[in-house]
């Protein structure tokens, strides 16, 4: 903390802290400066230009971002000299930008767009340069559009990708007038190392940078008569989803959110909170037997630490990174895609349906699901295990379009028989959420007991660090476990692949001995997913976490293996974890792939 | 390992391996191969354990990086305004007539690439070109003919490459 010194701020005199940027003093008092390659979650650019301001006594002006304030500085952010110079930044970025706003994904949702309005930019005194620029436009990532022609070259995606999930798929390229932002060899993003995790989605300002949409596809399928479209929704999507219709940020509109899906068209609204609990079964099974195998057996085949396998983005992060270490991933496929497998299966069976007539659809606050889906190991169904995946942004999307009140809607619940779960299954949306569900079954399951911390709420697991470590000790186990006894279960948690990759590392090196690591690719977990709502920052990524808690402690059963349509398809089908049909329907495979 | 990985190991041990001494190495590609070929690029990337995205896009930023295959020969000539007044584009249309390449483009053989460059800082002597690391002014069509008769002698020859 620096010492207190005094600005002024449009002759308002303010007293800040040595070191703030003059953008946060302003923010500060209310003055509100206008930002484009600035993010909360990033580190300052300072190349938009667009938050200059005028410092007296300096010939050129300052940008705000990047500035920091100085004892007895006068900066005013609204002079004639500011706004002039404020409005030729916004006219020349758009002589470079495709700005056919009425045709781009994200018209009334681009940050150019509300600039361009705001500041009233109705001429074009510059050379509209994008006919002379040969754009690319990549289309072929199953969850990613890249369209450099509404690209303002801002570079945060650039920083994103390289600051928050250290997998630099995107740089700057060439320089001045040709200065790009592409990727290696301006391959297209499929063919390069890309998680397909969307954190530059949520990053980018315009619509550079947007989902593959499958919105059309969906209506379609509602629509066909002889399909019957089911729908599974995450545990993030709930907490979320009211954002964008609305809501303030970190309302839970679950009952609402059934009852809008019911209202679109989908013959079956079920629960990805319920293969959460199942996930929960099968991979805290997988864990114990795991340590029996190196604590009993001594087998020195067995991988330890095993790593969670639900987040996509990670999975093709440990992919690409640490081909060598596939084997610590848990088999276990993610509640998506266990879902799908159990829809076209295990539902069709019991609502008596033909499989090839059921569509899947999937609502995820992530775009690597999207890749995901569209994995050729997905069909352990028979069929496309799930057919399409949708953001919670094109939910809110198609809520819209069909002309749906949101706020006005009364509260339903999910359908029977995928459709029940427990608060240990909607916690897998928060970092540290599948960690705190597995221990709450895994302890119960080998001591009989409940684990060991007050409300069941696992505090050590929860919140926002980047790298958390907690411990369980195991004491008094059932006798089945009794090698465990004594035993302190060492879990690590990391949010963000830059962090997933402190805690490969420091595993790979050996100075760490971890039983179970649970990793999410995106920053908060998937709260904080690359489908999620837009805008995002650690604010509203904190109340998002906080309704995710909240919705968890109002649930009556808060066990995965409490949980009664669990059981109930154990007992009728799946017979028991890492069981036969467990094995082929619920589990998976992982590619080795190239890291440049 | 292939001549490009062991040339790239063989000045990472020279340079260095951390982040910074990427330029001298890519430097050193450049002055052995002509150019950065994708696989090179992948092999710096490799060595010095950044990402090949960075690499391409520090390769990219410099216009004395190549990233095209490049013939053995890279003519550039300088594409600024006293070069321009004093003739350059006659020369150049010289040199076209004669390789039968237009700029960007290499010889089907592999002898030359021609480039145009910004200011070469022979403003007194325009027009001027380079041929890899050597410079050539006050030229004129009949002139750079000449030169290029010597390159050609000298290529079949198969001397030295004149860097």
């Amino acid at each position: 903390m620096g010492k207190n010194i005094k600005i002024t701020i449009n002759g308002e005199v303010v007293e800040i802290n040595e070191g703030t940027s003059i953008l946060d003093a302003a923010h500060q008092v209310g003055v509100i400066i206008p930002t484009l390659c600035y993010h909360k979650d990033l580190c300052v650019a300072g190349n938009c230009r667009v938050c200059v301001v005028e410092v007296a006594g300096q010939k050129r002006l300052s940008p705000s971002c990047a500035t920091p304030c100085e004892d007895g500085m006068e900066i005013y952010t609204n002079s004639v000299k500011v706004r002039n110079s404020r409005k030729h930044i916004i006219e020349l970025l758009l002589s470079e930008h495709n700005a056919d706003c009425t045709r781009c994904y994200k018209n009334g949702k681009c940050e150019l767009q509300k600039l361009a309005s705001d500041y009233k930019v109705m001429t074009d005194d510059f050379i509209p340069l994008v006919p002379f620029k040969h754009y690319t436009i990549d289309m072929f990532s199953p969850s990613i559009i890249k369209d450099d022609s509404k690209c303002i070259r801002c570079q945060r995606c650039v920083r994103t990708c390289a600051e928050l999930q250290g997998v630099n798929a995107l740089t700057v390229a060439y320089k001045g007038d040709q200065m790009k932002i592409t990727t290696f060899f301006e391959k297209a993003m499929n063919e390069v190392v890309c998680t397909n995790c969307g954190q530059c989605i949520i990053h980018c300002p315009t619509g550079a940078l947007v989902e593959r949409n499958y919105i059309e596809e969906v209506w379609a399928a509602i629509t066909d008569k002889t399909k019957h479209v089911i729908v599974q929704t995450a545990p993030a999507v709930r907490v979320a989803l009211g954002e964008e219709l609305g809501f303030e940020v970190g309302t839970r509109i679950t009952g609402k959110m059934v009852a809008a899906l019911k209202r679109l068209g989908f013959d079956t609204v079920m629960d990805t909170d319920f293969t959460a609990d199942l996930t929960i079964m099968e991979e805290g099974t997988e864990l114990l037997s795991r340590l029996k195998r190196a604590l009993v057996d001594h087998d020195p085949e067995v991988k330890l630490p095993m790593a969670t396998s639900c987040s996509p983005g990670w999975i093709k992060y440990i992919e690409h990174m640490y081909p060598d270490y596939l084997g610590h991933l848990s088999t276990c496929k993610s509640p998506q895609q266990m879902f799908g497998a159990l829809a076209k299966t295990y539902y069709a069976q019991a609502r008596n349906l033909r499989p090839e007539n059921i569509v899947s659809v999937s609502i995820m606050p992530c775009t690597a699901k999207k890749f995901e889906a569209n994995r050729p190991e997905m069909h352990d169904s028979g069929y496309r295990d799930v057919d399409y995946v949708l953001t919670t942004r094109e939910l809110a999307i198609m809520i819209k379009q069909a002309g749906i009140d949101f706020m006005k809607l009364n509260d339903m619940k999910f359908d029977r028989l995928m459709g029940e779960s427990t608060g240990a299954g909607v916690i897998f949306g928060a970092t540290g959420g599948v960690m705190e569900a597995a221990l709450r079954t895994a302890y119960e399951l080998v001591t009989g007991r409940e684990v060991p911390f007050e409300g069941l709420n696992i505090l050590p697991v929860r919140g926002m660090e980047g790298v958390k470590e907690a411990s369980v000790l195991i004491e008094k186990p059932l006798k089945e476990w009794s090698f465990l006894d004594g035993v302190t279960l060492k879990c690590v948690i990391a949010h963000g692949l830059v962090n997933a990759k402190k805690v490969m590392d420091s595993v790979i090196s050996g100075e760490v001995n971890y039983h179970f690591i649970e990793i999410m690719a995106c920053p908060g977990g998937c709260l904080g997913g690359g489908g999620q709502p837009i805008p995002t920052s650690p604010e509203i990524r904190a109340k998002r976490a906080a309704a995710i808690y909240a919705e968890d402690t109002g649930m009556p059963l808060r066990k995965s293996h409490v949980n009664p349509e669990v059981l109930k398809i154990y007992n009728d089908f799946l017979i028991k974890p890492l069981g036969e049909k467990s094995h082929h329907l619920l589990h998976t495979t992982y590619t080795a792939r190239k890291r440049y | 390992m292939n001549t490009s990985a062991t040339l790239v190991k063989n000045l990472a041990d020279q340079y260095g391996r951390s982040r910074n001494n990427l330029l001298p190495i890519l430097q050193g590609v450049v002055e052995q191969e002509k150019y950065l070929s994708e696989s090179s690029m992948i092999e710096i990337a490799r060595e010095l354990d950044i990402p090949a995205s960075e690499v391409y896009g520090t390769a990219t930023f410099y216009s004395f990086l190549e990233h095209k295959k490049m013939g053995r020969y890279i003519i550039r000539i300088c594409k600024t305004i006293t070069c321009s007044m004093k003739g350059k584009n006659q020369v150049l249309l010289a040199i076209q007539d004669m390789l039968k390449i237009d700029v960007g483009e290499t010889t089907p053989d592999g002898t030359f690439s021609l480039l145009q460059t910004n200011c070469l800082g022979f403003c007194h002597k325009a027009p001027t070109m380079l041929i890899n690391n050597d410079v050539y002014t006050d030229l004129t069509p009949e002139k750079v003919r000449g030169i290029l008769s010597q390159y050609l002698t000298k290529n079949k020859e198969g001397g030295q490459d004149g860097n």
